[in-house]
Parts: structure tokens; sequence; C-alpha cells
């Protein structure tokens, strides 16, 4: 080795480390959940847990015991909600997101002094259709928020993932790229693959192309795509929920009154919460075999032990 | 009212808000009218064309409308522009004619709704037109989106098949430049429906009549008719061409040419020859014979290949034999779906059913509670469906390969095609180490192609139903708890 070649391995060598650290420096800042946005619980509830209510009024319970929805957005702040607009269902059939707690969450966000609202979903059926009868259309509009197209490639933008395992980058929707805070409204239910549809698994809904999740491992895609922007808060729609046949469900017989919410900034406690709470309405299904939530603890996005946060639950 | 009619018409394979969605002006066209059988569309037009003539092809036939246009043009250029008198060539008509009906009765519908002329119109509506405007409407989208507004969304533009492409641009081309130098000849020799309605207009009640007392035979208004009918030397005008225009009517300085009923006790100039009536009959009954023998043939070719995926029609078409009759590919289904599902079909139907519409799932799948293409098929080659008969519907049914499945082949949780599944005909069942993986109760099926268009491998797909079968309803579940829940943790 001369010393022309010494000097390019050293170079290329520090390079190489500087880049790793960087990379690990990221990791690091991120790996919390809802990294830095999310100010300290002061003594709030780390989790919701509320049932026996109407949508509206168990949303209400909810940001009361988590210290109200001031504590995670800021006047002025440009906010997405993302609820599950998925299919070409009524709100009867539970198959999306109820109408009457996003109004009440729009009203909510307005309220703290939100600069824009933004509701959007990558649906699965034919988008006007989804949107026209899930009711959410209507509602949003009407409560004063704005509805976003999602149904075409032009309005997603490639990102990429740092912390993922598999999922390194993935195109995801410019409104959750160019917002300040988004909060993450799933409904629970039934899912033929994942098991289970909730907080984690809304995110294919800010994603474009999802057949990468299917071929390269379902669960694991589904904790990657939570590490890109976590939102501030996740309140997990339970008023209805699909017990079987989901995610869709065939019909109303495949639907249960469940009448609860669940609400939390961490994601794995929350989805732990609801997965927990599933397996009672769907005996068939084991808690254990829903992956992609210790996939999503491993990535440091949350605790599944729920005894280690402060969890309050209310009946009303 | 001939732009009104096309203007409306057009807008109606243009449209994406679904303001248009009852198309009553495609439903009136005399072509599909034919082929659907509908008996009081025919009848009225019949009747019309007997009373007033071929004000069918002036006004409400898109495609003549459209060569009106490029007649214009033509005038707009060359001032100059003329014609002349040109005997009838009812060999080429009626020649013409029988081809298409023989054509018909061996299957090649094909070429029917080739020169059909509200289905060549339609075709480059949606090829060509449609492409242009969402096009432009991508770009009022996007730019309103800047703004902040969500007012108009885009819509995707897909080659929906080449070879519609290449035929759209053809009759484009050839009827453009026909109606360009030639005036309306296209629908006085190729064009089915104008040989059709030229028959009834020889007798129509209202025409236009060459009074001779004041005629002075300057040849004004033969060179101002487009469709060379007017005999102005011997004060003739051949009716089975004349397609109401009136442009003789401002041209006479003499006013000599008006259009009316019969004035006087002069003869009426129906006086065709005899002769050939007679070939015509001739040609004919020779047509028939050769038609008679030819669909046994042809069936043997179709049926040929079996080892190929077999193509799927649409809800509504009840089978492939029902489709070919009736369907004269105007593509207004192909246009109008909501799911960019129906695609104008290569040769996956045979010769005979070259540019029908066809189901694929390269860009979305058939909405289960959708029956859009059933209510405006307007050649009852999809009849028409509720909703409720849509989900008992089975074009076709779903085939699972599980030798390429990701759940099977990489050990991973998928079931994305039973998610997509709205009855459930793919579900997921226990399979190693807490995965699932997809099995399939084809009877429930409804070929909506949800799972083919979703799976990342293609492991699913739909195999169509060459006549339609009833799709099975689906059991309601009883294994879940409905009451008595507790927080569960």
């Amino acid at each position: 080795m001369d010393r022309r070649d010494f000097l390019k391995t050293l170079a290329a060598a520090g390079a190489l480390v500087t880049v790793k650290s960087s990379g690990m420096m990221d990791v690091m800042a991120s790996t919390l959940p809802s990294a830095g946005q999310v100010p300290a619980a002061d003594g709030n509830a780390d989790l919701a847990a509320i049932m026996n209510g109407e949508p509206a009024a168990m949303l209400e319970a909810a940001m009361k015991e988590l210290g109200g929805i001031g504590r995670f957005i800021k006047k002025g702040d440009k906010i997405v909600i993302k609820p599950n607009i998925g299919w070409d269902r009524t709100p009867e059939l539970a198959g999306n997101t109820n109408p009457d707690l996003l109004v009440a969450l729009i009203k909510m966000c307005q309220d703290a002094g939100a600069a824009e609202i933004k509701v959007f979903d990558h649906t699965c059926d034919n988008w006007t259709r989804c949107y026209d009868h899930s009711g959410i259309e209507a509602a949003v509009k009407k409560a004063g928020a704005t509805m976003v197209h999602a149904h075409e490639q032009s309005s997603y933008e490639r990102v990429d993932i740092p912390n993922a395992k598999t999922l390194k980058n993935a195109m995801v929707h410019k409104a959750i790229i160019e917002c300040d805070k988004w909060i993450n409204v799933p409904v629970l239910k039934n899912h033929g693959g994942a098991l289970m549809t909730c907080a984690m698994k809304n995110h294919m809904g800010i994603v474009w192309d999802r057949r990468a999740f299917h071929s390269r491992g379902l669960h694991q895609c589904i904790a990657d795509i939570c590490t890109y922007k976590p939102a501030v808060l996740h309140i997990v729609d339970a008023y209805r929920t699909v017990a079987t046949n989901g995610p869709q469900g065939r019909s109303a017989s495949d639907v249960v009154l469940t009448k609860a919410l669940f609400a939390s900034p961490d994601i794995v406690a929350v989805d732990t919460a609801a997965g927990k709470f599933f397996t009672q309405v769907n005996k068939n299904i084991r808690f254990e075999d829903i992956e992609h939530i210790p996939d999503g603890q491993k990535l440091g996005l949350g605790t599944m032990d729920l005894e280690s946060i402060n969890v309050k639950r209310v009946r009303l | 009212m001939a732009i009104i009619v096309i203007a409306i018409l057009t807008f109606g394979f243009l449209d994406i808000s679904g303001i248009l969605d009852n198309p009553w002006l495609q439903k009136i066209q005399f072509g599909p009218a034919l082929l659907s059988l509908s008996v009081v569309t025919l009848v009225c037009l019949i009747a019309a064309t007997l009373l007033l003539g071929r004000l069918y092809c002036s006004v409400i036939c898109p495609l003549g409308i459209f060569q009106d246009f490029f007649n214009w043009l033509s005038r707009k250029f060359n001032k100059k522009k003329k014609y002349g008198f040109k005997p009838e060539q009812p060999w080429l008509r009626w020649g013409v004619l029988a081809v298409l009906v023989i054509a018909w009765i061996c299957g090649f519908t094909f070429l029917v709704g080739l020169v059909e002329p509200y289905s060549a119109y339609g075709r480059m509506a949606d090829e060509l037109f449609k492409p242009v405007y969402l096009f432009g409407n991508n770009l009022l989208a996007a730019l309103s989106e800047k703004t902040g507004s969500y007012r108009f969304f885009k819509v995707l533009i897909s080659l929906k098949s080449v070879s519609a492409l290449v035929v759209a641009l053809l009759t484009l081309f050839i009827v453009g430049h026909i109606s360009y130098h030639h005036g309306r000849t296209w629908c006085n020799t190729i064009c089915p429906v104008g040989t059709l309605l030229g028959f009834f207009s020889r007798f129509s009640l209202l025409r236009i009549r060459i009074d001779k007392d004041r005629c002075n035979h300057c040849l004004a208004c033969q060179r101002k008719c487009k469709a060379y009918c007017i005999d102005s030397a011997n004060q003739k005008i051949d009716y089975s061409r004349c397609i109401d225009c009136f442009d003789c009517i401002d041209s006479c300085k003499q006013k000599a040419i008006y259009y009316g009923p019969v004035k006087s006790s002069k003869p009426a100039p129906v006086q065709q020859t005899d002769t050939v009536d007679e070939s015509k009959r001739q040609f004919l009954k020779s047509s028939l014979v050769i038609a008679a023998l030819a669909p046994a043939a042809l069936e043997a070719k179709v049926t040929g290949k079996k080892d190929e995926r077999v193509p799927m029609s649409p809800p509504g078409s009840i089978s492939h034999k029902n489709l070919l009759q009736h369907c004269t590919a105007c593509h207004l289904c192909v246009s109008k779906c909501p799911s960019h599902v129906l695609k104008p079909a290569g040769m996956e139907y045979g010769l005979g059913g070259i540019m029908q519409p066809v189901m694929k799932f390269d860009d979305g799948y058939c909405n289960y509670d959708c029956n859009l293409c059933s209510q405006i098929c307007p050649a009852g080659a999809i009849k028409p469906l509720t909703v409720e008969q849509k989900h008992s519907t089975q074009p076709g049914r779903v085939v699972f390969n599980k030798d390429i499945c990701v759940v099977n082949v990489n050990r991973t949780s998928c079931g994305a095609c039973a998610e997509h599944c709205p009855v459930q005909a793919i579900h997921m069942v226990p399979f190693e180490g807490g995965l699932t993986i997809p099995e399939t109760t084809p009877d429930l099926c409804v070929g909506c192609g949800g799972c083919e268009f979703i799976c990342p491998v293609k492991a699913v797909h739909i195999e169509g139903n060459p006549i339609h079968l009833t799709a099975k309803a689906p059991e309601q579940d009883t294994n879940i708890q409905t009451e008595d829940f507790d927080f569960g943790f």
C-alpha cells in the first residue's frame, strides 16, 4: 500500500463513519413516539379508554383524561386528520371511521386554533363512492375542514424511511409530508390478513403503493411506515366494530355495536389496548398473532406494556 | 339544434361528474336501437323519417353532425366549394348493408360496429376526445389544488386498447377526409343507417321539392348539395339520399326549392328503377345463403383455443353470445366505467367481438354496488340490472394459485385478496404459525376482480363465465359476541 492508497482508504473510512454516525443520530432522535412533538404527560393519562358513550361524548371524555387537544396541537398548526375511508360502506356497516367522531374532532381542532385542517384517505374502493357513502366528505365539509384527494399518484411523493427495517422508502401523501401535525383516527376492525386493523394498519392509507406491503411482509411494513412521521395522537373509533369478515364486512351481521374509544399519543399502546378489546369481540383471534404490534415496539414506536403507563378507563 | 345535440351527446361520453348518467340521446340512436330491438325507438325514428325525411341524419346522428363540421371547415377554406349531382350507387349501398347483415348473423358484430355511425362517433369521443378533455380537467384540477381548492379532481388517463385507438383514428381520418372533400358521401354509400333510413325517406311526407315553374335551371342548389342528390337539370331529387340539411333552400334565388308536402297534383317523383330492386333482392338472397352457412365455421374457430384465460363480459351482458349479438362497441360503457374496469377487447372474444367491452383489472376493480354500465347501454348488450340483481350475478369466478401466493412462498401475512372481496368468496383460513392463507368459495364470487387487482403476485385471478351464472348468497356468521364487553386489558 503506498501513501496515496492509504490516504484514500483513510478518507473513505472517515466518510463512512461520519455517515453512519449521523444516521445513528437520526435514529436516536426519532425513535421516541411522536418525536419531540408531544409534551410530557404532566400528570395526564397516557392512554384513555372510554366505553358506553356516543362518539362525540367519548372523544370529549378521552381528551379530558389526556389533558385536552391543546396538549397535542398549537394555535396556527396545519393539521391533517387521517380517518379510515377505505370502503364503499355506510356508517352503519362500520367499514370506515365514524363521521360524527370526525366532526367532533374537527371542532376541537378549530377551537384549539388550527390554521388548516385537511382530511383524506387513500381508499381501496372507488374513491368518490367511499368519500360519499361513508358520510365523511359531507360531514367534514360541513364542519369546515377540507377534503383532500388521494386517488392519484401525483398527490404522493417518495420519501425515505430511515428507521424502517424492510420498507426503506415509500410514496407518502403530500398532505402528511407538508402538515405540521397529524392525527390518526382509525376504526377498529377485523382484517383477513393482518387479523386486526387499527392505528398502525391505518397508515397504509397514507401510502400510494400498498402492494409492496403485501409482497414484502405486511406486518413489518406496517410497523416501518409508522416510523416515518408519527402522528401526535391516535384516536381509535370502536363505536361499531366489524368483528368478522373484515375489513369490509359482508353485511350488518358482521358488525357489533361496541361503543368504545381509545386514545393515546402512543401508537403501540393504543393498538395493544384496542387489540385486547377486540379479542373479546372476535374470540377466534389471538392477540399474540397480530405481529405488527410487537414489530412496532421493537422499532421504538411505543410500549405494549400497559402496566407501565398511565391508563385511564372510563365508563360513561 | 344539431350543435346542441352533438354537444350533449359528446359530453355524455366525456362527463366524469355523473350528471349525464342517463344518456337519453344515446338511447335514441338507430343502430343500437335496432340491435336491442327496442321497438318504440325504432317505430318513432322510422315514423319521423316517413314524416320528415332523414332529419335523423342531420340532427340526431353524431357522426352526421360531425361530418357537417368538416364540411363547414372545407367551405371556410374554399369559398368556391362546389358539389354536383351524382347518380345513386344502389349496389354499393345495399351491398354494404347486406355484407353487414351477413357479418352480424355470422357473429362478426365487429364489422357492424365499425361503420354504425353512432358507435363510430362514440369511439372517437372515448378514445380521442376524452383523453384531451381529461388532460384539460387534470390541468384545471392541478391548478385549483395549488390554490387550495379541491373542487376539481384528477382522473386517470389510460390507453385502453391500441386497436380501439387505431380504429378511432382511422375513423376520424377516413370519415373526416370524405366529408371534407365529398360531403355526405359516407352517409349515402357506406352508412347502414343511412341506407335503411334512405329506403323510408323515399316516401316521406314532407320533403324538399322543386317548383318546376319557378326553377330556371341555374344549378345553384345542385352545387350546394353535399349529398349530391339534386339533379337540377331534370328537376329531380333522389330522396333516398337527401338528409334534410336545407342548404339548397338558402341557395335558391328563385325561391323555387322548398320543404313541404305535395302541393299540386303532380306525380310524386318516386320512380326508382325496378331493375335495381331486382338485383338487390338477388344479392340479399344469395347473401343469406352464405350467412346461414358461416356461423358454424366461425364458432369452431373461436372455441379452438382452450388454454387461454376466458374473458369476462360485464355483469348484465348475460353471455358472450348476447354481447356479441348486440354490442356495436360504441364504448359508452367503457367511457363511463368509474373504476376503469371495462376495456375494449382485442381478440378475447374472437374476431367478431373486437372492441366490445371486456372486464380487466389493471386499473381498478368492479365496484360491488355500481351498476352504471347496465343502466346506460343503448344496445341491450348489457341489460339493466338493479344493484340487488348485480349482487347475485356471476360473470366470472375466482381462481387461486397457492403455489405463487406470498403467504405460502414468503411465509408472511398478506390477505389483500380477502380484504378486497365484498362477499368473502376469498377468506383467510389458519395456515402455519399464526399466518392465514386464502381459501376460495367460487360459488359466492361475483367476479368483481378486487382480489386480482390487489394481489401483489397475481396468485388470484377471475376466470370469465361464457354464460353468466348466479352467485350464491353468503351465509350469515354467528360466531361473534355482541354484548357484555369489558376493556379487555
